[in-house]
C-alpha cells in the first residue's frame, strides 16, 4: 500500500492497534480539508501491530488530547519533507470539553454552560474522573 | 476562597481542629454565641432535608448570626431556569457563607467555583456529603475517644450510601482498623471504593451479608437507610429495602460499649426498640452533627476574613 510522503504535516505513529480513530474523532480531523490517511495494524518490530495517522498539511492540532487517549504514541513534524521534530505527548492533568460526562446523576447532565472538565486522578492506569462526580472517564 | 466540597478538602491536622473547635463549643457555649453576631448563612436547598437544613440553621443561630434560603427547588428561582452558577453569584451579595444540597452531583463544587463567599456542601445526590462525614468523625471522636485500631461495620446500602463512602475514606487515613462490609451482593461497596480507598492504604476488610456473623467484632455498627431516591427502578428496592433490620436480640452478641450510629432518617432499619440500648447513639450523634456544622462555619468564615 502506497501513501504519499508528507510535505508540511504530522506523522501520528506508535498508536496502540485499534486507537487510531478514536484520536481521529478526538483530534477532529473530519473538520479539516487536508489529507489524512489512517493506517491500521500496521507491522511494528516494537509494538508488533500499531495505528499511524498522516495529515498531510500544516493545520493547528490540539496535540494534547493524544496524551489522553494513548501516552505512547510519537508526533512527527514534518516541514518541507524533512522530520523537524519528534514529540511525546505527557498526559494532561486536566482535560476540559475533551471529553464529556455520562452520569445522568451529574450537575453536566442538565445544566449546559458548564465546562466538561475531568482530572487525571491515576498516572499508571491513564484514569481520568469528572471533577463534579468523579465518574470515570471511558477511553 | 475555602469551602468544603469534600472531605479530602480537609487535611487530618484541619479536622482536628474542628473537633477540638467543636469539643470546645459543647464545653462553652456562651463563649460562641455572638461570634457570627450581624452575619448571614444562605440554606440553598434545592432537595428536601430536614435535619441537615435544621441543623445548620441552629448552628448558625446558636453562634449568633441569621439564616436565609429556600428548603425546596420549587421555591427558588432554579424553577425558572435559573443555573446553579448563576444562583451563587447572586446568593454571594446577600449572605457571608452557602450551605447548598443538590439532587445533581457536583452542584456544589460548580457553586463554589463561582461564588465569592464560602461554600459548604450539604449534600450532592449520592455522591458527597462531607458535614455528615464531620458529624460521623465527632461521634466517635467522643463516644470512643480515638480513631485507631477500631472495627468499623457498615450494613445496608453500601453502594448508594454516600456517607458510607466518605466516612470509610475518611477512616482510612487512621492506623490499624478493620472494616466490616454488611451489604446484600446488589448493594455491594462499588470496586473504585475498595480499590482507589481499601486497597490503596492498605486497609483491612471483610465483605460478609452476614450481620450476625461479624457483631461480635464490632466497635462501631454504622446502619444505613436503603434510598428509595437512588433506585431507577421501584421493584428493586421495595425487595432490598428490609434486608436489615436491626432488633435488640441481634445486639446479645456485641460488645458492651460498642456503639450504634445512623446518619438519620431512619425508616425501619433500626427497631424503635433499639433506642432504649445505651449503645445507640443516633441521636447523640445529630446533636454533635449542629455543634461540628458550628465550628466549620466558624473556620470558614474565619478564612474568609469575615470575623
Amino acid at each position: 500500500m502506497n501513501i504519499d510522503s508528507i510535505k508540511d504535516g504530522f506523522v501520528i505513529d506508535h498508536i496502540t492497534a485499534g486507537r487510531a480513530m478514536r484520536i481521529y474523532e478526538l483530534l477532529e480531523l473530519s473538520k479539516l480539508d487536508v489529507p489524512v490517511a489512517i493506517i491500521t495494524n500496521a507491522g511494528s518490530k516494537k509494538m508488533g501491530k500499531k495505528d499511524i495517522i498522516k495529515i498531510d498539511g500544516d493545520v493547528p492540532l490540539n496535540l494534547e488530547v493524544i496524551g489522553y487517549a494513548d501516552p505512547k504514541v510519537t508526533v512527527n513534524i514534518i516541514k518541507d519533507g524533512k522530520l523537524t521534530e519528534k514529540l511525546t505527548i505527557p498526559m494532561p492533568e486536566i482535560l476540559t470539553n475533551v471529553i464529556f460526562c455520562k452520569n445522568p446523576r451529574c450537575i453536566t447532565s442538565v445544566e449546559q454552560e458548564i465546562n466538561h472538565i475531568f482530572k487525571l486522578t491515576d498516572k499508571e492506569e491513564n484514569v481520568y474522573r469528572c471533577i463534579y462526580c468523579e465518574s470515570k472517564a471511558d477511553l | 476562597m475555602k469551602s468544603l466540597i469534600d472531605i479530602l478538602d480537609f487535611t487530618v491536622e484541619e479536622i482536628d481542629e474542628l473537633l477540638s473547635v467543636a469539643n470546645d463549643i459543647i464545653a462553652n457555649p456562651v463563649k460562641y454565641s455572638e461570634i457570627c453576631h450581624g452575619k448571614k448563612l444562605a440554606t440553598l436547598f434545592f432537595e428536601p432535608s430536614t435535619r441537615t437544613r435544621l441543623s445548620f440553621e441552629a448552628a448558625m443561630y446558636e453562634l449568633g448570626g441569621n439564616v436565609l434560603g429556600f428548603s425546596s427547588a420549587n421555591s427558588s428561582s432554579s424553577s425558572k431556569g435559573e443555573s446553579v452558577a448563576d444562583t451563587a453569584k447572586m446568593v454571594s451579595c446577600y449572605a457571608d457563607i452557602i450551605a447548598m444540597r443538590h439532587p445533581k452531583e457536583g452542584a456544589p463544587l460548580v457553586a463554589a467555583m463561582n461564588a465569592s463567599i464560602p461554600v459548604i456542601n450539604a449534600g450532592d445526590g449520592g455522591h458527597n456529603h462531607p458535614t455528615q462525614t464531620l458529624t460521623d468523625l465527632l461521634t466517635i471522636n467522643r463516644e470512643k475517644g480515638r480513631f485507631e485500631n477500631l472495627n468499623i461495620g457498615f450494613c445496608g446500602d453500601l453502594k448508594f450510601g454516600r456517607t458510607v463512602h466518605s466516612l470509610i475514606n475518611a477512616m482510612s487515613r487512621y492506623k490499624g482498623n478493620t472494616i466490616y462490609l454488611v451489604s446484600p451482593t446488589e448493594l455491594k461497596l462499588p470496586d473504585y471504593v475498595k480499590k482507589d480507598v481499601l486497597d490503596k492504604k492498605n486497609i483491612k476488610y471483610v465483605e460478609t451479608q452476614s450481620l450476625d456473623e461479624v457483631m461480635p467484632e464490632l466497635d462501631i455498627l454504622y446502619m444505613t437507610r436503603v434510598q428509595r431516591e437512588r433506585f431507577f427502578n421501584e421493584e428493586e428496592y421495595l425487595r432490598l429495602k428490609d434486608r436489615y433490620i436491626l432488633v435488640p436480640e441481634k445486639l446479645d452478641s456485641a460488645k458492651e460499649d460498642l456503639i450504634i450510629m445512623h446518619p438519620l432518617p431512619r425508616v425501619n432499619e433500626i427497631s424503635v426498640a433499639v433506642d432504649e440500648d445505651s449503645r445507640a447513639c443516633y441521636f447523640r450523634q445529630a446533636l454533635y452533627g449542629k455543634y461540628i456544622r458550628m465550628a466549620l462555619i466558624l473556620k470558614l468564615l474565619k478564612e474568609a476574613g469575615t470575623i
